[in-house]
């Protein structure tokens, strides 16, 4: 009852937060709803930039993942990221503040049909950008209907779980826009560091210490290796580092940084990121990593012996019992268990919380696709222009409910693994539009048939490997089957942990198909090159990189 | 001036080295099969590398700021109240 209570308090306070922020902006044309008026201070820009990067993904799937692999998993997800993703927010971020504060934009196909004097292509973009970021939408509100059923005890059904969880995002981006959203992740994260940092020293006594635990883990073959690399071979370890160019390239990213006050807010972002990296990920995957020792935690015993099980007659089972020995052994909740295990209740329950905030990330993708369509459809092809900007504003508030209740009405009916699969390979799409961005902003010479092509690569690219993904069953783990070889050679291969190509992930040559077609795309193009007026906003002196 | 004295003048190369190296220093392939020596008695050796590039990486990037910082004569530079500093080199 004590978690249920405790975490209904806190979804009443982000509510609240919303309302407040509502009061406290002046909310009568886009750019106050959408952007907070591009007026966000040093710190909530930092905070809630880092909170809308820190999903469900990034705290129950880094424990989840590091409970499986090991250590591996800090390499592979957060220290990449926290190299690439502040570079690409100085690099790429501070240039589009200053074209957004100049030429008032507000969404980035709005830059772009600027920049390539392009129209529909924009739309096309718009298309893709929007479809790669609805199935984080739909598994936000999956997880919220599961968690608040988890700390609930069950009390809560998945269904009204899922609806609370909601109507509460709905409800704060609704009412406070931008604003609301950026109060909510700056909230979120000061709550995860400050609980997080709590638990990892109570979790860290109920163990025995920490040292206790490895020392346990390293003497026994079956999990020493999960404290090294050697399950995971260096060329998957290096294709991983391309995922983070996803980053600037998400919608609600690059709006996101449309949103500071001043240029120099980007400072101490760009400095301070890497540590809130490290703050939020190393305990997450190290929690994940010692769970292994805690055998005295019923819940992640019976873990432990389903991956047993898996591992040893895995392959005789039928492929139905096999799905559910692959559930009960999977570690997404393994922070919550070991929380079960050794938190007092009053410290698991504001963890849930704190989970909680993790899982509510979709705010800022709800309120991004809100702000893409009314400005990249709903203006762009005249409804602001007939109907007045109060009016755009509500649109996207309407947007906001309609987005919310179809994410909810697909996330009742449809099996999670779908969305695992989109969510999983939207990060390669984002990251192979990455490009896209780059090169309207330092490449003069780019032209919009380069980007038409970089776009139709990324999302045909897409498509295809979740089609592999969905026709072709992962194989038991260690073994990799071959879909396509040449000569003898390898081409694309299914492994358990996904599809590769050439041994490498998708997202290596999507990411350079697409940079390439960039620039083929635009030496075969030369001749739709942007006019000289617009194209003397980007390069004022005349000459680009 | 050429375009390729231009591009010599335009682009910090010393930034992208030191870019490009930070970068290959994450993939260490020195530490991966082994988790000894353990930093502070529980952190393997390859996790406390990571966690420490992390860290470095906020330096590194402390370091960058001033080159890949947007030049003066860029578009809405005067909006962010840089008109009167000096171009970044």
């Amino acid at each position: 009852m004590i978690p249920t209570v405790v975490v209904f308090s806190y979804l009443a306070v982000v509510l609240a937060i919303g309302l407040v922020a509502r009061r406290s902006g002046h909310q009568r044309n886009a750019e106050d709803y959408f952007l907070a008026g591009r007026s966000l201070g040093p710190a909530v820009f930092l905070l809630s930039l880092f909170g809308t990067n820190m999903t469900a993904f990034s705290i129950l799937g880094a424990s989840g993942h590091a409970f499986a692999n090991g250590i591996v998993t800090y390499g592979l997800m957060a220290s990449s990221s926290a190299f690439v993703i502040p570079l690409t927010i100085l690099v790429i971020g501070t240039r589009l503040w200053l074209l957004g504060k100049r030429h008032g934009f507000i969404t980035p196909v709005q830059m772009f049909r600027d920049r390539w004097e392009c129209g529909h292509i924009g739309t096309c973009i718009f298309a893709v950008q929007a479809v790669l970021l609805v199935p984080y939408i739909v598994i936000a509100v999956m997880g919220g209907g599961t968690t608040l059923s988890a700390v609930s005890g069950g009390l809560v059904p998945f269904w009204l779980g899922g609806a609370v969880v909601s109507l509460v995002v709905m409800g704060y981006v609704f009412f406070g826009g931008m604003r609301g959203t950026a109060w909510v992740n700056t909230f979120q994260t000061v709550l995860f560091l400050t609980f997080g940092a709590i638990a990892v020293s109570v979790i860290s006594a109920g163990m025995g210490g920490f040292t206790h635990a490895v020392q346990t883990l390293l003497q026994s073959p079956s999990t020493a290796p999960l404290l090294t690399r050697e399950r995971i071979s260096p060329l998957y370890f290096f294709s991983y580092s391309f995922i983070p160019l996803s980053s600037i390239a998400f919608p609600h990213i690059a709006i996101f940084c449309f949103t500071a006050r001043r240029l120099e807010h980007f400072k101490r972002t760009v400095v301070l990121y890497p540590i809130c990296m490290l703050a939020v990920w190393l305990p997450s995957v190290y929690l994940g990593v010692v769970a292994n020792a805690a055998k005295d935690v019923p819940a992640i015993s019976a873990k432990l012996e389903a991956r047993m099980t898996l591992a040893s007659i895995g392959n005789t089972l039928p492929a139905d019992d096999l799905d559910r020995l692959r559930a009960r052994a999977g570690g997404d909740d393994v922070i919550v268990r070991l929380l079960e295990g050794y938190a007092p209740i009053w410290l698991a329950s504001l963890l849930g919380a704190s989970v909680m905030a993790a899982v509510m990330a979709s705010d800022s993708q709800i309120l991004a696709l809100s702000t893409m369509f009314t400005e990249d459809v709903f203006a762009f092809y005249g409804g602001a222009r007939r109907f007045g900007a109060s009016v755009q504003v509500q649109t996207g508030r309407i947007f906001v409910v309609l987005l919310t209740v179809v994410a909810y009405v697909i996330a009742l009916g449809a099996p999670q693994s779908i969305f695992d699969v989109a969510t999983q390979y939207a990060f390669a799409g984002y990251s192979a539009l990455a490009p896209l961005l780059a090169a309207a902003v330092f490449w003069k010479g780019s032209t919009k048939w380069g980007a038409l092509a970089t776009t139709v690569w990324t999302a045909a690219a897409v498509l295809a490997v979740a089609l592999i993904q969905s026709a072709v069953p992962p194989p038991p783990p260690g073994v990799a089957v071959s879909i396509l070889s040449l000569g003898g050679v390898d081409v694309i291969s299914r492994a358990a942990s996904g599809t590769t190509v050439l041994g490498v992930l998708p997202v290596v040559p999507m990411t350079m198909g697409s940079a390439f077609l960039m620039v083929a795309g635009a030496l075969l193009t030369s001749n739709s090159l942007t006019g000289a007026a617009p194209l003397a906003k980007y390069f004022p002196g005349g000459q680009s990189l | 001036m050429s375009r390729a004295e231009h591009l010599v003048r335009r682009v910090p190369v010393g930034s992208i080295v030191v870019g490009g190296l930070v970068y290959l220093l994450h993939q260490d392939f020195w530490f991966w099969r082994s988790a000894q020596p353990l930093v502070f008695g529980l952190l393997p050796i390859g996790l406390f590398y990571h966690a420490a590039y992390t860290v470095a990486s906020s330096l590194v990037l402390w370091a960058l700021l001033r080159s890949l910082w947007p030049r003066v004569d860029e578009p809405g530079a005067d909006a962010a109240g840089f008109a009167d500093r000096p171009p970044a080199r």
